[in-house]
């Protein structure tokens, strides 16, 4: 890849997150002047790096369980006879999006507790519709002629959706996947309220004790993670879609 | 050989094709011709059970096509469409090697088989093979396309509209290697077409198609002398029919003897081609030579003679 100025300034800020992460106390001076009554600078309840690597690894295991029961979903109600589960399947992931988490993890924590068991629920169900609908975008918006020969050369009905019908998707399917990530690495923040170890309790605690620095360098890290995390998937999401010869945007 | 024996294919209330039997002979060229929405697909989709007929049965080489399972079948009948339907995510090289590897062969002998085919239709294999369908311009995804079909050696090629989305050069071009591929292997092949110059030129016979029926199945000689209906005849056009007539046959055919000025024709271009030469130059006859030697001359009478309505 070459290295040009946009891709030369996410380095930049990739490298910025690490040292914050490995070294926060380098960081002190510039923090400093946000708080007042001599308040610590950096959060000092726990380690920063911690915390996100916690905040990315509930994250991605509540991505991957959305991913995996969208696709299928989608999967299924393309196939002929999946198609009347369309409306049903539809409606469902729909709830998921509507219920607000805040409301999802009330409702979870006096059945399962607090921990971070609510947040995952909650994160689950909220990034099931984007990637459901971008699947089934991607499945049923297949070039005609590209299916026709699929069926023409004697592909079965696995072999299509293998060889040709998920690959041809792919791009589009990863387009979700990379919405579903970015909001559910915003929305993991308030998991903190029910005591899940996300990068929440950073600015929770801030908010708390009014100490701007808190809220701040929480919710930096967070922003940071998501325009890395949604750059690079987009990134690849294009070498697909170029290799395949369709217009990168 | 190919039997279509009373098929009927209907989509509720529409019959799309209606009691269409004929019997295409082994290692020819047979083309559908007929206007949008005659059935002509539907009836040649058909055939691959891409489409299910209602009723009547087609046999392959006196097997029924239902024997099998329709994915089975399908590997064993090449399949060409308009567009070339490339697989955009796979190399060239992949793309011709669908059939093969969905039939299991060996390694070996694939790769063999993908160059081969490339080279047969003139693209070298080391630069083609990686290549992606996108980065291939029109003429040569074409090409691609009826290589993939050819890829597992298949008795029968189905054609749809496989030279609709070329520019005319690049047509005539394509319509001449199918000519020659088809000598090669001695693929039956069946070719959907709305052209009816295409089907003179690449027909041994040709069926016409109209709302769902055959009208007529015949030589394209018989087609052009004795079109069955007014519509037949409105589909080859009146106004061409004569010299439609002559570029069925090579002046080889109609060679008299004597010499005669200027350059000669080789004896197997068209008649014509050869009536248009004369014609544009303004000459009564011109020599003829077969493989470099003078054979006789074609006059512009002895042709106009051959572009009269056949008794």
């Amino acid at each position: 890849m070459r290295l040009s100025l946009p891709v030369l300034a996410r380095l930049f800020v990739l490298a910025l997150l690490v040292v914050f992460l490995v070294r926060p106390d380098w960081f002190e001076p510039v923090l400093k002047p946000l708080t007042q009554n001599n308040a610590p600078a950096i959060y000092n309840q726990g380690s920063l790096l911690m915390l996100t690597l916690e905040h990315l690894r509930i994250v991605f295991i509540a991505t991957l369980a959305a991913t995996l029961v969208a696709l299928a979903l989608a999967i299924l109600v393309t196939r002929p006879a999946g198609a009347e589960f369309l409306p049903l399947s539809r409606s469902l992931v729909n709830v998921g999006q509507t219920f607000p988490p805040v409301a999802v993890l009330a409702l979870a924590v006096p059945a399962i507790g607090f921990g971070e068991k609510p947040t995952l629920i909650a994160l689950f169900l909220y990034g099931l519709l984007p990637i459901f609908e971008n699947a089934l975008t991607g499945l049923t918006n297949l070039p005609s002629a590209v299916v026709e020969a699929a069926r023409g050369v004697g592909m079965n009905e696995r072999q299509r959706l293998l060889k040709v019908e998920l690959p041809l998707a792919l791009p589009v399917i990863l387009a979700g996947i990379r919405l579903s990530v970015v909001i559910s690495l915003a929305t993991a923040t308030i998991g903190s309220t029910v005591a899940a170890k996300t990068l929440g309790e950073v600015i929770i605690a801030g908010l708390i004790s009014n100490n701007l620095a808190f809220v701040l360098q929480g919710g930096l890290i967070v922003g940071a993670l998501a325009v890395l995390i949604y750059d690079g998937l987009s990134a690849v999401e294009r070498m697909l879609a170029r290799r395949m010869g369709q217009a990168g945007k | 050989m190919i039997e279509i024996e009373n098929i009927t294919k209907r989509y509720g209330e529409v019959e799309v094709v209606s009691d269409v039997s004929f019997v295409v002979q082994p290692r020819t060229i047979t083309v559908i011709v007929g206007t949008s929405g005659s059935g002509k697909t539907t009836l040649l989709r058909m055939i691959n059970r891409l489409v299910e007929p209602t009723s009547g049965v087609i046999k392959l080489d006196g097997r029924d096509n239902r024997a099998v399972p329709a994915y089975e079948l399908r590997r064993h009948i090449g399949y060409a469409i308009q567009g070339h339907g490339l697989f955009p995510h796979r190399t060239v090289a992949q793309n011709i090697a669908t059939v093969p590897v969905l039939l299991g062969w060996e390694k070996d002998r694939i790769d063999a088989r993908v160059n081969e085919l490339l080279s047969l239709f003139q693209l070298d294999p080391a630069t083609f093979g990686p290549r992606y369908p996108h980065e291939l311009s029109g003429g040569q995804q074409q090409r691609v396309g009826v290589a993939r079909a050819l890829a597992a050696e298949p008795n029968v090629l189905l054609m749809d509209e496989p030279f609709g989305a070329l520019d005319p050069v690049i047509r005539a071009k394509a319509q001449e290697d199918l000519l020659a591929i088809q000598k090669r292997f001695g693929t039956t092949i069946i070719l959907v077409t709305h052209d009816m110059e295409e089907a003179i030129h690449l027909g041994n016979r040709i069926a016409v198609m109209d709302e769902g029926r055959l009208i007529q199945y015949a030589t394209p000689a018989e087609i052009l002398a004795k079109p069955a209906t007014p519509f037949v005849e409105t589909l080859i056009g009146t106004g061409d029919r004569p010299f439609r007539l002559l570029s069925l046959n090579e002046i080889r055919e109609a060679v008299e003897p004597g010499t005669a000025e200027g350059e000669a024709l080789p004896a197997s271009a068209t008649q014509r081609d050869a009536l248009a030469e004369l014609l544009w130059s303004g000459r009564e006859a011109l020599p003829v030579e077969a493989d470099g030697k003078p054979i006789g001359r074609v006059t512009v009478e002895g042709l106009i003679r051959r572009a009269a309505r056949p008794a």
